[in-house]
C-alpha cells in the first residue's frame, strides 16, 4: 500500500481543518471538525494492517497477525468524536434558539449591537 | 482498600455523575458532588503523604502489568497536581450551593453537578494516569463536561463561548492524538516510562519531532499558551462563577502538567530535543504572553475579563520557567501552578460574590465597593497582592524562584520581563483598589456581602494566598521534589 | 523578660494597637487611649533592649522558614535598635498630635487612620529588626502598602493622583530594582543574612558589585535619591501627622536605614567590592539640587519635603564615603533629622489647623500669634542647619569629619553648600513669622489645640536634649562600625 493511506489521511486532515476554520456556518464547522477527526482514525488504523495478515487469533494455520491495539484505541476515539459532534449540534440548536441564526458573523454582529445599546 | 486509592481517586467522582443524574434533585446533587470532591481531596492528600514517605506509587489498572495494561502512577509531580485539582474541587463546593442556585436554572442544576463531577474525574484522571492514550480519554471527558458547564452560564453569549471552545478544544485534543499516534508508531508503546525508554534508543527522529510539534500545539491550545489563548477570555467571562473558578485554577494547569511530563520525562532523555529550540520558543511566547496579556488586562471593562486575561499572562510565567529549565526556574514554574491556582480561585470566587449581589462585575458597578462589600473588597486586595507577587504572599515565592533561575543563567532581560509583568499587575490590581476605595458608591447601589457559605470558601482561598507565602512546605517543597524527579532523568 | 522575647514582642505591640483601633471604632476616646498606651508599651519594650544590646547581646529569632534556606528572621543589632528607638520615641507625640489634628480638622475614617498608622509603625520596626534581606524587603513593601491608605486619606482626585505617584515610584523601584538586586545577591552569595563584614566580598566582580550597589541604591526608592524622589512631594497630600511621622521619620528613614544597612552588612562598607564614586556623586547632586528646589517652594509642606530629600542624601552620602566617622555620622543623622523634621512638620500642620495657611508667603507675623509653634520651628531649624544647641550639629560634625578623612572634595563641597542652602530655606520662615508685621486683614487666630502644641514642643525639646545627652544614640551608632570589621 506504500504511503497512500497517509496521503489520504493528510488530505482529509487539512481539508477538515480548513473547513472548520474558514466556514462561518456553525454546522459546517462541525462537519469540518468531524472530517478532521476521521482522518486521525485512518492515521492510526492504516499502519496496524499488514497485507495478508489476519485478526490475532491464535491458531496453527495463521502466522501473521494485524495489530489489534489501534482498532481498540480508535473505537474509543470514535465514541469521543460522536459525543463531541452530538454536544456541538446540541449547542448549535440552543444558539439558533437564542440568536435565530447559525452564522457566526451574524451572531457576533448581534452581540456587538447589544453592547452598543447597553 | 488502601492499595486501590489511585483507582478510587478517579472512580469516586466518575461514578458520582451517573448517580446524580439518576436522582435528579439539586440538593442531593450538591450533597453527592460535595462528598465526592472532599473524598477525592482526602485520597489525594493520602496519596501525597504516601509518595512523600515511600516514593512513587504505581498501580496496575485491572491488574494488567505495565506497559501492557494501563498504569496509574503517583509520583512527586502528579501527587502535587492531584492535591491541587482535588483541593480546588473541594474548595469551591461549599460556595457552589448558593452560587449555582443563583446562576443556573433549577431544572438544570443536577446536570451542572453531574458535569462538574465528570470534569473533576477527567482532570484527576489526566493527572494520575501513566498511559498516553488514557490521557486523551480523560482529556476529552473533562473537555466535554467543561463545554457543557460553560454553556450553562447566564445569557446566550455563554453558548457561543462554549461552542468556540468546543471547536478549539477538539482541534487541540485531536492534535494531541496525532502526536501520540506518531509516538506509538515509532515505539510501539503507550506507557509514558516505556515510551521514554524506547525513544532513547531510536535514531530516526523525524516522526518524533513531528510528534513533539503536534503535542506542543495540541496541549498549547488546551493550556492557553499565547497565542493559542483566544478561546479563554470569553469562556471564563461567561461561564458560571463556580466553573470559572474551577477552570482557572485547574484545567489549564493540568494541561501544563501533561506538557511537562512530555518534555522532561519523554522527550528530554532521547536525543529528540537536541538542536530544537523548544526552550527558546517557549521563552519567547511566554514573554509575549506576560507583557501583552497583562497590558490587555489593564484595559478590560470588567473584572472577570480582566482576571481572565491575567490568567493567560500568568500561564506565561509557568511556561517561562519551563523554557529556562534550570532547577530554580522549574521550581518556580511548578510552584506557580499551585500559587496561581490558589490566587485565581480566590479572585474568581470573590468576583462571583460581586456578580451575585450586583448582577455584573463591570468597573462602573464597582465604585465604592469598599464600603458596600468590605470583606469582598479586602479579599480581592489581598489576593491581588498575591497576583502581583508581594512578599509574604503565595505569588511571591514562585516569582522569587523564576527570577533566581533567570539570574543564575545571567538572562537579565528575563528578570526584567518577570518584574515588568509584576508591575503591570500592580496597575490592573490598583485599578480595582481605586474603584473600590477611592470612589463614592452610586446612590441605591446593591450592598451586603454574599451568604456565609460562599464567604467560607472565599475566606479559605484568601487565607491560603497568604499562608502559602509563609509556610512553603507544600508548594515549594513538593515543587522541589518534583523538579528532582524531572531533572533526574527518566522517571 | 529575655531580650529575644522583648524583640519578638515589639512589632506585635503596634499590630495589637491596629486591631484595637479597628475594634474600637465606635468609641473614639477609648481607641485613642489604646493607641497612646500601645505607644508607651512599645517604648518600654524597645527601651529595655538598649541595655542588653549595648552590652553586646544580639537577640535573634526565626519566625518561619519562608523558602528553603531563607528564613523570616530577626536580629537586633545596634543600628536597627537605634532606628526602632527613634520610631518608638516619636510615635507617642505623633499619636497625641494626631488626636488633636484629626478632631480639629474633622477628618473622616479616623479608625482606619489609626489602624494603618499603627501597622506602619509595626512595619518600620520589622524593617529595623530584619535579620536578612528578604525579611527586610517584606517589611519594606508592607510599609509602602499600609501607608498608601494614609496618603490617599482624603479620597479626592488630588489624593488619588498623589497615591498613584507614591505607589508607582515606591513599588516600581522596589520590584524593578530592589528585588532583582536581592535575588542576584542570593544567587551570588548563597545567603541573605546581614553579616558583619558583608556577604559579597569575593563573590562578585568589581563591575557586578558596582552594578548591584546602584540597583540597591535606586531600588530603595524610599531613600529618595534623585531622580526617583518624586513620590515624597506627592505624598504631601496626606494629613499632617502622616507627613510628620511617616514621611519625615518612619518611611523615609526606613529608606536611608536600608541603604546604610545594605552598604555595611552586604557590601561590608568595603571599597574593594564595588565602586562607590557614582553613589557619592548622585547623593551629592541630590543633596544640593533638592535644597535648591526647597529654596524656591512656597508651599511649606513642599519645602519641607524637598528638605527631607536633601537630608536623606546626607545619610546616603555619609555612608557612601565609607569612612568610619561618616558611617557613624550617617546613623546619628537618622536620629537628628528625625527629631528635627517631625517638629517642622508638626508646626506646619499646626499652622494649617489654626489658620488654614499652607504657604510660606502667608506666614508674616504668625510667630506672634503662635509663639510656641514657631519657637519650636526655630529650634528645629537650627538642628536642620547644624547649629548648636541642637542635635543636628553632632551628626553633621561626624559626617564632615568623615568626608575630610576620606579626602573627598566633592562631598565636602556638597555638605558646605547644603548647609548654606538649608539656612536659606528655613531661616526666612522664622524671620517672616517673628519679625514681619502681619498682613492687613489677616484673621486673628491663636495656637492650635493643646495636644498638638504639647507634641511639637516635646519633639523640639528632644532635639535640644539630644545635643546635651547623646551618649545612647552615639554608642548605638558606633555599634554600626562592628559591621565594617569582618
Amino acid at each position: 500500500m506504500g504511503h497512500y493511506a497517509y496521503f489520504v489521511a493528510i488530505f482529509l486532515m487539512v481539508a477538515g481543518l480548513y473547513v472548520t476554520v474558514a466556514r462561518g456556518n456553525l454546522v459546517k464547522k462541525l462537519i469540518g471538525l468531524s472530517i478532521f477527526q476521521t482522518s486521525v482514525y485512518l492515521l492510526y488504523i492504516a499502519p496496524g494492517k499488514l497485507i495478508g495478515a489476519t485478526a490475532p487469533i491464535v491458531a496453527p494455520q495463521y502466522a501473521t497477525y494485524s495489530n489489534p491495539l489501534p482498532h481498540v484505541l480508535i473505537l474509543t476515539a470514535i465514541v469521543v468524536g460522536v459525543a463531541t459532534l452530538a454536544l456541538g449540534l446540541a449547542l448549535v440548536v440552543r444558539i439558533r434558539e437564542a440568536y435565530g441564526t447559525v452564522e457566526e458573523d451574524q451572531i457576533l454582529a448581534e452581540d456587538e449591537r447589544r453592547d452598543a445599546d447597553a | 482498600m488502601l492499595d486501590h486509592l489511585p483507582a478510587l481517586q478517579v472512580v469516586v467522582p466518575l461514578m458520582s455523575a451517573p448517580i446524580i443524574v439518576l436522582l435528579r434533585r439539586p440538593g442531593a446533587a450538591w450533597l453527592i458532588s460535595t462528598l465526592a470532591s472532599f473524598v477525592a481531596f482526602a485520597i489525594a492528600v493520602a496519596l501525597a503523604l504516601r509518595v512523600a514517605e515511600t516514593g512513587t506509587v504505581s498501580y496496575a489498572m485491572g491488574s494488567w502489568p505495565p506497559p501492557w495494561g494501563i498504569e496509574y502512577r503517583v509520583d512527586a509531580l502528579s501527587a502535587f497536581m492531584l492535591v491541587l485539582v482535588a483541593g480546588v474541587a473541594a474548595l469551591v463546593m461549599p460556595y457552589a450551593r448558593r452560587s449555582v442556585a443563583a446562576e443556573v436554572a433549577e431544572h438544570q442544576a443536577y446536570l451542572f453537578y453531574a458535569m462538574y463531577c465528570l470534569c473533576v474525574a477527567g482532570l484527576l484522571g489526566m493527572t494520575i494516569t501513566g498511559d498516553l492514550f488514557n490521557v486523551f480519554v480523560f482529556l476529552e471527558i473533562s473537555s466535554l463536561s467543561t463545554y457543557v458547564l460553560i454553556a450553562l452560564g447566564r445569557g446566550r453569549r455563554a453558548l457561543l463561548a462554549a461552542f468556540q471552545y468546543l471547536i478549539v478544544g477538539t482541534i487541540g485534543a485531536t492534535f494531541y492524538v496525532i502526536g501520540i499516534g506518531l509516538l506509538y508508531l515509532v515505539t510501539g508503546s503507550l506507557n509514558f516510562a516505556d515510551v521514554a525508554q524506547r525513544l532513547a534508543g531510536i535514531g530516526e527522529l523525524r516522526p518524533v519531532l513531528a510528534a513533539l510539534a503536534f503535542i506542543t500545539v495540541g496541549l498549547g491550545l488546551k493550556l492557553a499558551l499565547f497565542p493559542l489563548h483566544q478561546w479563554l477570555p470569553n469562556a471564563y467571562a461567561f461561564a458560571p462563577s463556580v466553573v470559572t473558578t474551577f477552570l482557572a485554577a485547574t484545567a489549564t494547569k493540568v494541561s501544563v502538567y501533561v506538557l511537562v511530563r512530555f518534555y522532561f520525562l519523554v522527550f528530554a532523555p532521547s536525543q529528540a530535543l537536541e538542536g530544537v529550540p523548544v526552550g527558546g520558543v517557549l521563552i519567547a511566547l511566554s514573554a509575549a504572553a506576560i507583557v501583552a496579556m497583562s497590558l490587555v488586562a489593564v484595559f478590560q471593562p470588567d473584572l472577570k475579563r480582566m482576571f481572565a486575561y491575567s490568567s493567560v499572562a500568568q500561564i506565561g510565567y509557568v511556561t517561562l520557567g519551563l523554557g529556562i529549565a534550570n532547577e530554580a526556574a522549574l521550581t518556580g514554574s511548578l510552584a506557580h501552578l499551585v500559587n496561581h491556582g490558589v490566587t485565581k480561585s480566590a479572585l474568581f470566587l470573590l468576583v462571583g460574590g460581586i456578580v451575585l449581589r450586583g448582577g455584573d462585575a463591570s468597573f462602573a458597578s464597582l465604585a465604592g465597593l469598599g464600603q458596600r462589600m468590605p470583606w469582598t473588597s479586602f479579599g480581592i486586595g489581598v489576593a491581588g497582592l498575591s497576583l502581583i507577587g508581594v512578599p509574604a504572599t503565595a505569588g511571591f515565592t514562585s516569582k522569587w524562584y523564576l527570577i533566581a533561575g533567570a539570574a543564575e543563567q545571567g538572562s537579565w532581560w528575563i528578570v526584567a520581563l518577570v518584574v515588568a509583568g509584576s508591575l503591570i499587575a500592580v496597575a490592573y490590581v490598583w485599578r480595582f483598589v481605586e474603584a473600590a476605595y477611592l470612589a463614592q458608591p452610586p446612590a441605591g447601589a446593591a450592598a451586603g456581602e454574599p451568604p456565609l457559605s460562599m464567604r467560607a470558601s472565599e475566606a479559605v482561598a484568601v487565607a491560603l494566598c497568604v499562608v502559602l507565602g509563609l509556610v512553603t512546605a507544600f508548594n515549594i517543597g513538593f515543587a522541589r521534589r518534583a523538579v528532582g524527579l524531572l531533572l533526574g532523568g527518566a522517571g | 523578660m529575655s531580650a529575644e522575647s522583648l524583640a519578638a514582642l515589639a512589632p506585635m505591640v503596634p499590630v495589637a494597637a491596629a486591631a484595637l483601633a479597628a475594634l474600637l471604632h465606635r468609641a473614639p476616646n477609648l481607641r485613642e487611649a489604646a493607641s497612646l498606651a500601645a505607644g508607651a508599651v512599645l517604648l518600654a519594650c524597645i527601651g529595655a533592649l538598649v541595655g542588653p544590646v549595648l552590652a553586646g547581646e544580639r537577640p535573634e529569632f526565626v519566625l518561619v522558614e519562608m523558602l528553603p534556606g531563607l528564613d523570616l528572621a530577626f536580629r537586633v543589632e545596634p543600628f536597627g535598635l537605634l532606628f526602632a528607638l527613634i520610631v518608638a520615641v516619636l510615635w507617642l507625640p505623633s499619636t497625641l498630635y494626631s488626636i488633636g489634628y484629626l478632631r480639629a480638622n474633622g477628618e473622616a475614617k479616623q479608625s482606619r487612620f489609626f489602624a494603618c498608622f499603627a501597622l506602619a509603625i509595626a512595619s518600620a520596626i520589622g524593617v529595623a529588626f530584619a535579620g536578612n534581606l528578604l525579611t527586610l524587603f517584606m517589611f519594606y513593601e508592607a510599609l509602602t502598602l499600609v501607608t498608601w491608605p494614609l496618603v490617599t486619606h482624603h479620597g479626592d482626585e488630588e489624593a488619588r493622583r498623589g497615591g498613584r505617584t507614591y505607589l508607582a515610584l515606591l513599588i516600581g523601584t522596589s520590584t524593578a530594582l530592589f528585588l532583582p538586586a536581592i535575588v542576584a545577591t542570593w544567587v551570588a552569595a548563597g545567603t541573605l543574612d546581614f553579616t558583619p563584614g558583608g556577604i559579597l566580598r569575593g563573590r562578585v566582580s568589581y563591575g557586578m558589585g558596582t552594578f548591584l550597589l546602584l540597583l540597591f541604591a535606586f531600588g530603595i526608592g524610599k531613600a529618595a535619591l534623585m531622580p526617583l524622589h518624586r513620590w515624597l512631594p506627592a505624598a504631601m497630600v496626606a494629613p499632617a501627622p502622616v507627613s510628620a511621622l511617616l514621611h519625615a521619620v518612619a518611611v523615609v528613614k526606613a529608606g536611608a536605614f536600608c541603604v546604610v544597612k545594605v552598604v555595611v552588612y552586604v557590601f561590608g562598607a568595603d571599597g574593594t567590592v564595588a565602586d562607590f564614586t557614582p553613589l557619592v556623586t548622585v547623593a551629592a547632586f541630590t543633596l544640593v539640587a533638592a535644597s535648591v528646589v526647597a529654596l524656591r517652594a512656597d508651599n511649606l509642606k513642599r519645602r519641607l519635603a524637598y528638605s527631607t530629600v536633601s537630608q536623606l542624601a546626607y545619610v546616603v552620602l555619609a555612608v557612601a564615603l565609607l569612612a568610619p566617622l561618616s558611617v557613624a555620622g550617617a546613623a546619628m543623622h537618622v536620629v537628628a533629622h528625625a527629631a528635627g523634621k517631625i517638629t517642622l512638620f508638626f508646626a506646619a500642620g499646626a499652622v494649617y489647623t489654626a489658620a488654614h495657611k499652607t504657604k510660606v508667603s502667608e506666614l508674616d507675623g504668625a510667630g506672634r500669634r503662635m509663639p510656641w509653634t514657631f519657637g519650636a520651628f526655630a529650634v528645629a531649624s537650627l538642628s536642620m542647619i547644624g547649629l548648636p544647641p541642637a542635635v543636628g550639629v553632632a551628626s553633621k560634625w561626624l559626617i564632615v569629619a568623615g568626608a575630610a578623612q576620606a579626602e573627598n572634595a566633592l562631598a565636602l563641597a556638597a555638605l558646605f553648600a547644603g548647609t548654606l542652602l538649608s539656612a536659606g530655606y528655613l531661616l526666612p520662615v522664622v524671620y517672616r513669622a517673628f519679625l514681619r508685621a502681619p498682613a492687613a486683614g489677616d484673621s486673628p487666630h491663636g495656637e492650635a489645640p493643646a495636644t498638638m502644641v504639647v507634641a511639637l514642643v516635646a519633639t523640639a525639646t528632644l532635639t535640644v536634649a539630644l545635643f546635651f545627652r547623646h551618649d545612647v544614640p552615639l554608642s548605638l551608632a558606633r555599634g554600626l562600625l562592628e559591621g565594617m570589621r569582618p
